[in-house]
């Protein structure tokens, strides 16, 4: 916008309150980060004396050496790397080409389609069910279920297939001129174009997929298939529920405390090494596609 | 071309009855591509979404595991009438029409309108608030990593976040405690006590979720022209004047759209969360129907039970997103459909 000088005085406070305020919403969102890293690196002694604030008291890495050595921890861990990686390209797999195909006006029944998508987006039959479906489909403590039976979302296929809408005819006449087909024109042109809304939708199952969890602990009772998430929730589930519990288990170099707090950063180190790289790539994709409709 | 010469003759319309056939057959040859990319999608859209509807049925049903869906005897309302306490028979008799229903059921329902509209009230303006905010930063680098860092709790799973909450909170470890003891007071057992639950929830939901959501409203600004402002600087208008007269009123179609998203989503609270936060003690005040369907259904296997509950729920949704649209429709002139 225009240049600062031409501000009056009013606009200039106007705009430090503003910085202002952005500044401690900021903070306040990541200070719960640095203190949970803080507690995960502290003493048993020192977390649940309540002295740490902000850095590491009586700094050790015994909660990490603790969940490191534990085998389930990496069971799980690399569980949620399959359920996301095999996940998201399942996903897209049925996305990119139904996206297309629904996108093209010379498809019959395209409204119809349509319609088909966007009503799973308002009602869905509800947990029940959904669970005695997966059920009835041997879909039960299964990878494959739980990789499967997630992998359409209707806003994902309807951002995705606006973005598609919104290529111009030109492109693909070119192409169809050279003598492409539709899985041609749809590798070929629409893919890269895409780039951004795919890396967007991408990013959405992949978040969602390393996130998911009810799911996960509804469908896997087999200890060996569960993701992190799961695991991470039984080891709070046993930390929360006794308040007595904690203070018996208590142990000079770590707690329980300190390590659901070291499983919870070790939880999240994947997401902060990836989220860099594709930030630009939602915003954009989200400008492009969401608002739409 | 078919239908233009139908109606005229037997023999032609016979003509164009084939001529109809093979220009579905003709269509299909040439774009059989399109329909081959489209199958797999929606196959996996019947077996995964829509066949689960056949399957709500037993909310009216007995339904027994060893009967299965179809062969499980028909029951009508009992579910309805158990959950809710409405004896329809009762109906011109002088016996008492409400009986009181299921306890549980009624508090859970009451705890998810609590929730989702202290949610809405409280939650709904932040983003936007955010959104109008960040747009008035004009120091880029200042901006860009504020966004960042905001966006951020969105892509974490809220078994992390409701771990971070409960050591948060917690009365031996928690900051909150810690602070609350440099005043002198004692450590209160956060999570455990009912009337702290809600304002623990809502306040990390929005923590968790207004940073993300405000992109949406980003995007609407940039939508916004620039020669409106342009006009308003030449008219010496304020910053903060054309951020309630310009901004918010450019970006209001996407407010309400929002909105009727939100309360179409109304009572689907975030229930993830609240398992994860919740335990008995705080059931009066955090138990919503989601959770109570998990425990009902998945815990003690009562389908036909939990499957009617959630049809309730579905349907008030259901109802609630249509009344929205309608009324944006009639003062707004913006709807979703």
């Amino acid at each position: 916008m225009a240049n600062m000088n031409l501000y009056s005085r009013g606009d200039k406070t106007f705009v430090i309150i503003n910085m202002v305020l952005i500044g401690i919403f900021t903070l306040s969102t990541l200070y719960p980060f640095i203190y949970i890293t803080a507690i995960s690196l502290s003493s048993g002694f020192a977390a649940t004396a309540g002295t740490v604030v902000l850095t590491p008291v009586e700094t050790t890495v015994e909660a990490y050496r603790y969940i490191l050595g534990d085998s389930k921890f990496w069971i799980s861990y690399g569980n949620t790397f399959i359920y996301t990686i095999g996940g998201t390209l399942v996903s897209l797999a049925f996305l990119i080409p139904g996206a297309y195909a629904l996108s093209r006006p010379q498809l019959f029944g395209r409204r119809f389609w349509n319609l088909m998508v966007a009503f799973t987006m308002w009602f869905n039959a509800g947990l029940i069910p959904f669970f005695l479906n997966m059920r009835d489909l041997g879909l039960l403590d299964s990878y494959f279920g739980i990789i499967i039976g997630f992998a359409v979302n209707g806003f994902n296929l309807i951002l995705l297939r606006n973005f598609f809408e919104g290529v111009p005819d030109s492109f693909e006449e070119a192409a169809r001129m050279d003598g492409a087909n539709d899985f041609q024109v749809l590798w070929k042109v629409y893919v890269p174009l895409a780039k951004p809304a795919i890396a967007t939708v991408a990013l959405f199952c992949m978040v969602a997929r390393w996130n998911g969890f009810f799911w996960a602990m509804v469908l896997l009772q087999d200890e060996n298939k569960i993701p992190l998430q799961v695991y991470l929730r039984h080891t709070i589930a046993t930390l929360s529920d006794d308040p007595e519990f904690t203070a018996t288990q208590l142990n000079a170099s770590y707690s329980f405390e300190t390590v659901s707090a070291a499983i919870i950063v070790c939880s999240i180190i994947p997401v902060l090494i990836i989220y860099p790289f594709i930030q630009k790539y939602f915003e954009k994709g989200i400008l492009l596609g969401g608002v739409k409709e | 071309m078919a239908q233009t010469q139908s109606g005229t003759a037997p023999a032609k319309s016979q003509f164009a009855q084939r001529s109809r056939a093979t220009k579905i057959k003709d269509h299909l040859r040439n774009e059989w591509r399109l329909y081959a990319m489209l199958l797999p999608t929606i196959v996996w859209l019947i077996v995964f979404l829509y066949k689960p509807m056949y399957g709500l049925q037993i909310a009216f049903k007995d339904y027994s595991i060893f009967r299965g869906i179809a062969n499980s005897p028909w029951i009508g309302l009992e579910h309805f009438e158990n959950l809710l306490g409405f004896d329809w028979s009762a109906l011109g008799t002088d016996d008492p029409f409400w009986t009181g229903g299921n306890e549980q059921f009624l508090r859970a329902l009451r705890n998810t309108i609590y929730i989702s509209l202290y949610s809405l009230l409280i939650g709904f303006p932040v983003p936007i608030l955010l959104a109008l905010m960040f747009n008035e930063v004009l120091n880029q680098s200042f901006k860009r990593t504020a966004q960042t860092i905001v966006y951020l709790p969105h892509f974490i799973s809220s078994v992390i976040i409701a771990g971070i909450v409960i050591t948060t909170f917690s009365p031996s470890v928690g900051i909150v405690n810690t602070v609350l003891g440099w005043f002198g007071a004692d450590p209160i057992y956060f999570l455990t006590r009912p009337e702290w639950f809600r304002p623990i929830f809502i306040g990390t939901t929005i923590w968790q979720e207004a940073g993300f959501q405000s992109i949406v409203y980003l995007a609407a600004i940039a939508g916004v022209s620039p020669t409106l402002y342009e006009s308003a600087v030449v008219d010496g208008a304020s910053r903060w004047q054309m951020m309630w007269k310009i901004t918010l009123p450019s970006i209001l179609p996407t407010i309400i759209i929002m909105l009727i998203i939100r309360i179409g989503n109304m009572l689907e609270v975030s229930f993830e969360m609240i398992i994860v936060l919740y335990q008995p003690a705080t059931y009066e005040t955090a138990d919503v129907v989601n959770t109570f369907i998990y425990r009902q259904g998945l815990q003690s296997g009562q389908y036909d039970f939990a499957a009617a509950a959630g049809l309730f729920n579905a349907v008030v949704a259901f109802v609630l997103v249509m009344s929205a649209n309608a009324i944006s429709k009639r003062f707004s002139r913006t709807s979703l459909w």
